[in-house]
């Protein structure tokens, strides 16, 4: 038996279980080392809770000695500390949930749970998922496994760089406005952000509930397929999750793009697009054209918009969202207060970090009476325009072809003085979620030795076309030597 | 109260209605918190924890929008829910959801009475929204103030009722909050009991010289947990507004609260930033489309409402406006007596007039409640038959009433054994002469002009037949026997 048995893909170690090669014990012990040999360097976990992630690797070899099997039986997997684990802390990476244990599972870790995953602890991420580069979380910040003195993107960026570190062999994560495809593109990983409303949000704490949306990060498109139809369908808990019955995912990966029709649109390599960024990208699109893909350009005219009405939508639901953090019933408390004025004022002012006040004052001004029209409702109204234009070009096209991120990954503490520079590291991927499409990263190359993402963008609830394009991508790309990891130093 | 005829009072009511669901607003946990421990009815939606979500109680729209149709509003084809910021902490979330600008149920009017007049109040619209959860001020065990808070309440179904500032005077408030809940309680929607909270109403007061025009200023004006404080309430903070201007000063828009111990209304201390709630629409909650077929269901499912059923108990069946008014206070004893009017087949004011003294009576002499009558209607039909036909006296009719109550036998049973009344002449004069015979002081005092000496007599009879001889036979029956009396 190898001993980096971590490496492996949830694809591999399916086929290995269920072959009897390996039991899950000895795969979960191999990620639990792992994470005790790189986390260090990495600092991707929050929480690693490996005694019970090993009873539930026993159970899971007890199950398939039964005769039990299924994709995610016995696989190792980490969890985003924005989601609800029953019986174990969730943070949000918050000094204001501190000590919060949930008396409930989300939805999606009930799913993975049932499926019989091994859930081996929850992944640093940026503070209530509002960040770019997971330096705002309130307990340590991430490193690249590409580079150590870089940001692994965000905000789930504890998700990505353990997924890119082998400290887990697939991890969920959220995307808000890019917060799965934008750490999966500067982590080397795949990211997948489903469709609105594809996957309950049910025990996923909320930053912007018209655009939050659990999804994978992965070794491969074949696990985002596996982990896609795992989590997704629908949840009478969550009124937002759409009724379509789901489709074995990874079932349609054909490797096929042949006659796929795939949009380009110049607003995606414009200006502040990284030279060697859009390269990469451009050479992804040629090999798939080569493949018998056909490329056509399109206009998504209000793609510029996309960043303002963001930053207006998302800060005012935020701004309700976080209200409920207040001491009163969970997490910090101020027990010194006078009053219960002073307690929910000391509480906030001390629990929230710099970029979740910032975000909380942005969305109550955008509320506020007298700018609501100016400012929140008009930026309703531009949502619509944007999703319009996705509406018009996928009349033509079957995926839209764009860049992830506009670069790849920068320094720790390159941006954090600069906000908007910051905010902009979402420019390519706010259009997607503001438009509620599937939108997945796949790494297409690198760039002086760090990861480029190739963002796909799919029409409402086609991902199953939006994984065959990605997968006969990642079949079609050639096999670069890659990099040598930080971590493997 | 009489108002100054130099102010003009402009009143308007926001009601707030406990819908009466088996779950809450958002969330399964059981509603019917009103006997519970504290704090057991509770689960992580309403208590607002990280992550959850709500789900709308499809059971409260419905009934929502019952009132709304009993209200004659218009029900849009579109609705939403949207968040109404404020920090307080009887809110888990620190937002309400609520319904801003698309309500279930928009405009509307209910028809009152008061001071001898009839008047149309418009409604401006229904909503549908959560209650918070209930603070307690206590003194600790440190001997220093304290704040309990009872999570049971927090997501119980609230429905919104707001009128337009259209009542004039607190008698005209009290008219338009009773017959509100009377139609809140024929339709089932709420209990609607104000001692519980089930039903809330807060009044919006300002008072205006005559001829000048009406301001915005306003005070609202809560805490009144009855009828009786409302009516005070109000008559108390027109009065105070009155005298305000009598020493020129001028309106101050605040919220005041109702002291019963004092008798007055106080100022309160209001929520913090009350004054912007930052309503957003909902996004946990897709709107809602209601369709004709679901308005055009609930409209089937509803009862004939207390106007038409008093419209029809005094224009079609000829009872007395007043009996037919203190009827339909009582859904259920109106729904008894129209199914027992319906099987007698007699006059309709009879049975109204029976059912409001004798079966009232008896009901609460058990203290019982019109759904436990151990009478049915056909039942009470047929007794009011035996008394029709003359089987029965009014007396004894009522005597029989009362044993089918103890005993739950049928009115045949209890005649059979007690016998019906004697209406025959022969049987009775046979009587009667025996009674004259055997009272020969009664006879005399009868002809020397005392004229009661014939109720005498007539007890002897009712005597010796046990009740049963027809009354009104007796005494004629003994006049002529007694041939005329001295005084005659």
């Amino acid at each position: 038996m190898p001993d980096d048995l971590f490496r492996l893909t949830v694809t591999e170690a399916e086929g290995a279980l269920s072959a009897g090669d390996i039991s899950s014990v000895d795969l979960t012990g191999s990620v639990l080392d792992r994470i005790d040999a790189v986390d260090a360097s990495t600092g991707a976990f929050l929480l690693v809770t490996a005694e019970a992630a090993l009873e539930q690797a026993r159970e899971a070899d007890a199950r398939r000695s039964r005769g039990d099997a299924g994709p995610l039986l016995g696989i190792p997997l980490a969890i985003k500390d924005v989601l609800c684990t029953d019986g174990v802390a969730t943070t949000c990476a918050s000094r204001i949930l501190e000590g919060f244990v949930p008396p409930y599972d989300a939805t999606v870790v009930a799913r993975l749970k049932a499926a019989g995953a091994v859930l081996v602890g929850k992944t640093n991420m940026d503070e209530f998922a509002m960040g770019s580069s997971n330096e705002n979380s309130g307990y340590h910040p991430v490193r690249n496994p590409w580079d150590l003195s870089r940001v692994p993107g965000g905000s789930s960026g504890g998700s990505a760089a353990a997924v890119a570190a082998d400290e887990c062999l697939a991890a969920l994560g959220s995307d808000t406005g890019g917060s799965v495809r934008q750490p999966a593109a500067l982590c080397g990983c795949v990211g997948l952000k489903p469709t609105y409303g594809r996957v309950s949000r049910y025990g996923l704490v909320a930053f912007a509930s018209s655009l939050d949306q659990v999804g994978p990060l992965t070794k491969s498109v074949r696990d985002a397929a596996v982990l896609l139809s795992a989590i997704s369908g629908h949840d009478s808990r969550d009124a937002t999750s759409l009724p379509e019955p789901v489709p074995d995912y990874a079932a349609a990966l054909d490797g096929s793009v042949e006659g796929l029709r795939i949009g380009v649109a110049p607003e995606y390599f414009a200006e502040g697009i990284d030279a060697g960024v859009a390269s990469a990208v451009r050479n992804a699109i040629e090999l798939l054209e080569a493949n018998g893909a056909e490329i056509r350009e399109i206009a998504l005219p209000h793609t510029e918009y996309a960043l303002p009405v963001y930053y207006v939508i998302a800060p005012s639901e935020a701004s309700a969202n976080l209200a409920r953090y207040n001491g009163v019933k969970y997490g910090l408390s101020d027990p010194q207060a006078v009053d219960v004025d002073e307690m929910m004022a000391t509480v906030r002012a001390r629990g929230f970090g710099a970029e979740v006040k910032r975000r909380i004052m942005l969305g109550t001004f955008a509320l506020s009476s007298g700018y609501y029209d100016a400012y929140y409702l008009r930026a309703q109204k531009v949502r619509t325009l944007i999703k319009q234009d996705f509406d018009a070009a996928f009349e033509s096209v079957d995926v839209i072809a764009a860049p992830t991120s506009p670069t790849t990954a920068f320094e720790l503490g390159g941006r954090t003085a600069d906000p908007l520079a910051m905010y902009r590291a979402d420019v390519l991927t706010l259009p997607a979620s503001l438009a509620g499409l599937a939108a997945i990263s796949v790494p297409c190359g690198f760039v002086d030795g760090l990861p480029v993402g190739l963002q796909l963008m799919a029409p409402p609830l086609q991902e199953a076309r939006l994984l065959r394009a990605a997968d006969a991508y990642e079949r079609l790309r050639p096999a670069a030597p890659a990099p040598r990891q930080a971590v493997e130093a | 109260m009489t108002i100054d005829p130099g102010y003009r009072v402009v009143i308007g009511l926001e009601t707030h209605v406990q819908l009466k669901t088996a779950s809450k607003m958002f969330c399964r946990t059981s509603a019917a918190y009103a006997s519970a421990p504290p704090n057991t009815l509770v689960c992580p939606i309403c208590l607002g924890m990280p992550g959850v979500l709500p789900v709308i109680n499809a059971a409260a729209v419905d009934l929502t929008i019952m009132t709304g149709l009993a209200l004659h509003s218009e029900i849009p084809p579109h609705a939403k829910f949207d968040r109404k910021n404020y920090a307080y902490p009887d809110l888990m979330k620190w937002y309400q959801i609520s319904q801003y600008d698309l309500p279930l149920c928009v405009g509307g009017w209910l028809e009152i009475n008061a001071d001898g007049e009839t008047r149309r109040i418009d409604i401006t619209r229904v909503h549908l929204e959560e209650d918070t959860a209930k603070l307690t001020h206590v003194v600790g065990d440190d001997g220093q103030p304290a704040s309990l808070i009872d999570v049971n309440r927090s997501g119980v179904p609230l429905m919104e009722i707001v009128s337009e500032p259209d009542i004039t005077s607190a008698a005209e408030a009290m008219a338009y909050g009773l017959k509100l809940r009377n139609i809140l309680r024929w339709l089932g929607v709420s209990t609607a009991n104000m001692q519980d909270g089930a039903l809330r109403i807060d009044a919006n007061v300002s008072v205006w010289p005559s001829g000048a025009e009406v301001g915005n200023a306003k005070v609202e004006v809560k805490n009144m947990n009855s009828f009786r404080a409302l009516g005070q309430a109000l008559d108390y903070e027109i009065e105070r507004q009155i005298a305000l201007y009598e020493r020129g000063e001028r309106l101050v828009q605040e919220t005041r609260g109702w002291d019963e111990a004092a008798a007055r209304t106080v100022p309160q201390r209001t929520k913090e930033y009350a004054h912007d709630y930052r309503y957003f629409p909902e996004p946990d909650l897709p709107p809602l489309s209601i369709t004709r077929e679901r308005v055009q269901g609930l409209a089937a499912r509803m009862p004939e409402l207390p106007d038409a059923v008093r419209q029809r108990l005094v224009g079609e069946l000829g009872v007395a406006a007043t009996d037919a008014d203190e009827l339909i206070e009582d859904r259920d004893l109106t729904a008894y007596t129209l199914d027992v009017i319906e099987r007698h087949g007699g006059p309709a004011a009879e049975v109204v007039t029976w059912v409001l003294q004798d079966v009232r009576r008896l009901l609460n002499a058990r203290e019982l409640d019109v759904a436990d009558i151990p009478i049915d209607a056909a039942s009470m039909a047929r007794l009011l038959g035996l008394r029709a036909k003359g089987d029965l006296s009014t007396t004894m009719a009522g005597t029989v009433l009362e044993e089918m109550f103890a005993t739950g036998k049928s009115p045949e049973e209890i005649v059979a054994a007690r016998g019906r009344q004697i209406s025959d002449t022969d049987a009775l004069v046979e009587i009667a002469r025996e009674v004259m015979a055997a009272n020969p002081q009664a006879v005399a005092d009868y002809h020397a002009g005392k004229d009661r000496a014939i109720q005498f007599l007539m007890g002897q009879v009712m005597r010796r037949t046990r009740g049963q001889a027809n009354p009104g036979k007796v005494t004629e029956l003994l006049r002529v026997e007694l041939g005329g009396n001295g005084g005659a």
